[in-house]
């Protein structure tokens, strides 16, 4: 099913480039370019094939783990006179981006998650009380302003008034795991605020709706504590919502982060993906596109497990 | 000190609608002494379940307690903290709810929620409530103790489940229990097995009782003293043998007398008819599990036939299969002598229209965005063909005859009416297609016995006029007694015994039946105990670990 979901996402990405106005030759040669220039450039990349067969070459590719050479990075045969072997393939250009931002991902999730599910729980355990009232227009003040403005007003409180966090992100292969951290920290902080709405108020939701349960009365008259109704009898039943909603937000912490990693000159995917869009270096968009589908559907999918594993009653049939 | 454990009094509960506080519990007292079993009957909506919660000083989001004094032994529910209040509740005040299945918690098995309360009140430890729960499970002869308690509640039977909360109930060993209506959702056959099994365990540990019910029978089996309510003021209160014998007031003795209810039966059958609907031979399973074998019975015009058997016996299958919601694997369903196709896609609208049926759940069965005249009017529409005004006329003519007058109760929805009403006009709902043939599939089993038994006076008054023909589903005796011609009782997808109704109440019965008609509780407060011997105790057990296979 990921797979069929995957190979569909394929071609829409595939089209939906390539629908794109202007084309890489035009992009790099600019205004004043000759027609043979251009034509000579696209020959080389094998843009004057028809479309069908740049997109079977291009899965062709994809399906044997070759996600094809950066435009940016090529060497151009008709100029250079011959190819020198030296290509950077996309690959080599995504990785180290990936692993940065799946690093700013793991952080934000390591904050966020227990910090959302945990104010989710506190915000059900006292409804309607002024905690549950500010903690629900804190969250939603966050969540509804801008990234780029939650992302400068920490840099203000925490870099500049109080400097406490370095503002700039900018992380290299080779740093020690603390200096890496403690760079990372505040895009995760402001990444961790624009998500946690989402998930406190699935949380506070999703136990408030089971508090009318007979068996959450029954914990009641069982003389249990109002925490303990709520986490030990509420939450577990609760589970299937809320780690759906977690792993939505767990995607797009890994495909939606642009803006948070242009502020913080974070080394990511997001960053590498607008660049080649802006130069038309298709073979990267198509990459980074197709990446951001898979994480996408591998966390929905280990949602559903995730969701099927909470449930005793998928676990253990009659 | 005196020996009264609970003693409540003037006890005003209220409750919210729309905003206002509307009274529901107006001034009730109740005195409880240790070791004694009250019974409080009423019927739906008199507020037994709010007095017997109120008893655990607790009331439900939207209700409030506004007056009165709930002592148990010396504290007052209704003014102390509620730490106070956690520290006696489960410990020294328990509670049996209704529906075990809904009460139990999904996610945790039955061992770690019994062993919850003794643990977290510092009775026992762990261990030793885990010992203590499997000698319970045992004396509530639940099949397996060593074992049951390591299941989810979803693998354990709904008689088992219920049990196993009242063992639940015992794990503190409280000087009080509530129990709320604990065996109104169970067959007959299991209802006996749970109730001996919680009398037997309150004798055992002295343990006081309140019993809320609406099953007048089952409270006399348990109950020393029965209080009566009536739209929350108390009716009247007496000892069991005495409120049984000579009931002081009108109300009591008209639900003594709801069973009394008989049509005279209708002169059997002539052999040359052609049936409405023949069942022959049918078989179906769902997915590869059979659940009937060689189905067959007819249903004559005008006749009411009533299908019988425990849940799981496939009196519902048997419906579906007639609908043709479940196409059967084998064997034809005949309307009028000709075969109809299995699938009800492939039945022309007529054939469709012949057929109606009405549901168990009222509340479930009836859309609850549209308007009572909007619900009746579609099937007037769909099969009549009938618009606009004639539309209307037909569908007030209908209302009147469920006795629902359409200028009160045209525009109401369906959460405005009383369970009563809404299954009335599930009966309208039926009757707008002009059907040959209903299925009442447990229509009164969600009712209180006075409102049960207007619907079945209603149904039996539509027979006779539109000479309907009914395939009655039901688990209570009772209600086949009332208004059944012919029975067919039915156990694991079987026919086991069908005929006249006559026939089927006088002996000799087959085994099943017999059991099935003893196991129906009787006004006397000793049947429970005389049954019980007469069976011989070991084959309740027995009967319950067949069940477990």
């Amino acid at each position: 099913m990921g797979l069929l979901t995957l190979f569909v996402v394929s071609i829409i990405i595939f089209t939906a480039v390539n629908m794109l106005p202007g084309d890489f030759a035009q992009a790099i040669l600019g205004q004043s370019a000759t027609p043979e220039a251009v034509a000579a450039i696209r020959r080389d990349l094998g843009l004057d094939q028809p479309p069908i067969t740049r997109y079977f070459t291009w899965l062709a590719g994809v399906l044997q783990g070759d996600l094809g050479t950066s435009f940016a990075q090529a060497n151009f045969a008709s100029f250079v006179g011959e190819d020198s072997g030296t290509r950077t393939t996309v690959a080599d250009q995504i990785a180290p981006r990936i692993k940065n931002t799946l690093f700013l991902a793991g952080v934000t999730a390591v904050i966020a998650v227990p910090f959302a599910i945990g104010l989710g729980i506190l915000a059900a355990l006292y409804r309607n009380s002024a905690f549950d009232k500010v903690s629900n227009v804190f969250t939603l003040t966050s969540i509804s302003s801008p990234e780029f403005f939650v992302a400068y007003i920490l840099i203000l409180f925490l870099a500049v008034l109080n400097p406490w966090l370095p503002s700039l992100s900018n992380i290299y292969d080779g740093m020690a795991f603390s200096d890496r951290l403690e760079k990372t920290m505040l895009p995760a902080l402001a990444l961790t605020l624009v998500v946690t709405a989402h998930m406190m108020r699935m949380t506070r939701a999703a136990i408030i709706n089971l508090l009318a349960s007979p068996y959450i009365e029954m914990a009641r008259l069982k003389g249990m504590k109002p925490m303990r109704v709520i986490v030990h009898h509420a939450l577990p039943n609760a589970l299937a919502p809320i780690i759906n909603v977690v792993a939505l937000n767990l995607a797009y912490l890994v495909t939606g982060v642009v803006v948070v990693e242009v502020v913080f000159v974070y080394p990511g995917v997001g960053q590498l993906f607008v660049d080649s869009v802006k130069i038309r270096d298709i073979p990267v968009v198509q990459a980074c596109c197709l990446i951001f589908a898979a994480v996408y559907i591998l966390l929905n999918l280990l949602a559903d497990i995730l969701s099927i594993l909470s449930n005793p009653r998928l676990r253990h049939p009659k | 000190m005196s020996d009264t454990l609970l003693r409540i009094s003037n006890l005003k509960i209220e409750g919210r609608s729309d905003e206002t506080w509307m009274p529901i519990i107006k001034g009730i007292d109740l005195e409880l002494k240790k070791g004694e079993v009250l019974g409080l009957i009423g019927e739906s909506g008199a507020g037994k379940s709010t007095v017997g919660l109120a008893a655990m000083g607790y009331t439900r989001d939207g209700v409030r307690i506004t007056d009165g004094e709930v002592l148990f032994d010396g504290v007052d529910l209704v003014k102390a903290s509620l730490p106070d209040k956690r520290a006696l509740l489960g410990k020294r005040i328990a509670y049996v709810a209704q529906s075990a299945a809904a009460s139990f918690n999904p996610a945790h098995k039955l061992i770690n929620q019994h062993v919850e309360g003794p643990v977290r009140h510092g009775v026992m430890s762990r261990a030793e409530s885990e010992e203590d729960a499997i000698r319970l499970y045992e004396r509530l002869r639940l099949p397996n103790p060593q074992e049951i308690g390591f299941r989810y509640p979803h693998q354990v039977s709904g008689g088992q489940l219920q049990r196993a909360m009242t063992a639940m109930a015992m794990s503190c060993r409280p000087d009080l229990i509530i129990f709320d209506e604990p065996t109104t959702a169970l067959d007959v056959t299991t209802q006996i097995e749970v109730l001996a099994a919680i009398r037997d365990i309150v004798d055992q540990f002295g343990t006081a009782a309140i019993y809320i019910t609406h099953d007048l029978a089952v409270v006399a089996q348990m109950a020393d003293r029965i209080k009566v309510l009536l739209r929350g003021e108390e009716v009247e209160e007496a000892s069991t043998e005495e409120m049984l014998s000579h009931p002081k007031e009108e109300y009591t003795k008209s639900l003594w007398s709801v069973r009394s209810f008989k049509r005279p039966a209708k002169p059997a059958i002539q052999t040359d008819t052609t049936p409405v609907i023949r069942l022959k031979d049918v078989n179906a399973s769902y997915g590869q599990t059979p659940v009937l074998h060689d189905v067959s019975f007819d249903i004559h015009e005008g006749r009411t036939v009533a299908v019988v058997g425990e849940s799981g016996s496939g009196k519902s299958t048997a419906a579906r299969c007639i609908t043709g919601l479940l196409p059967p694997t084998n064997g034809t369903v005949e309307l009028d002598g000709s075969a109809l196709p299995a699938d009800f896609r492939k039945r022309s609208k007529d054939q469709l229209r012949q057929i109606q049926m009405i549901y168990q759940m009222a509340d479930t069965a009836l859309n609850p965005r549209k308007s009572v005249g909007e619900i009746i009017a579609r099937p007037v529409e769909f099969y009549m063909g009938l618009k606009g005004r004639e539309k209307r006329k037909r569908v007030d003519q209908l209302m009147d005859q469920i006795e629902l007058p359409a200028s009160e109760f045209y525009d109401r929805l369906p959460s405005e009416l009383s369970g009563g009403q809404k299954q009335r006009v599930g009966i309208a709902r039926a009757l707008a297609a002009e059907p040959k043939f209903i299925i009442c599939d447990e229509v009164t089993s969600a009712l209180d016995q006075l409102v049960a038994e207007g619907i079945l006076k209603l149904l039996a008054q539509l027979q006779d006029e539109l000479k309907l023909s009914y395939m009655f589903i039901t688990h209570d005796l009772a209600t086949v007694r009332a208004i059944a011609d012919d029975v067919v009782v039915m156990k694991d997808g079987r026919v086991i015994e069908q005929g006249p109704k006559a026939d089927m109440f006088t002996p000799p019965h087959h085994p099943y039946t017999d059991l099935l008609l003893s196991s129906v509780p009787e006004m006397d407060p000793d049947w429970l105990s005389n049954l019980l011997e007469e069976r011989g105790r070991d084959n309740v057990g027995d009967m319950a670990t067949d069940k477990m296979a």
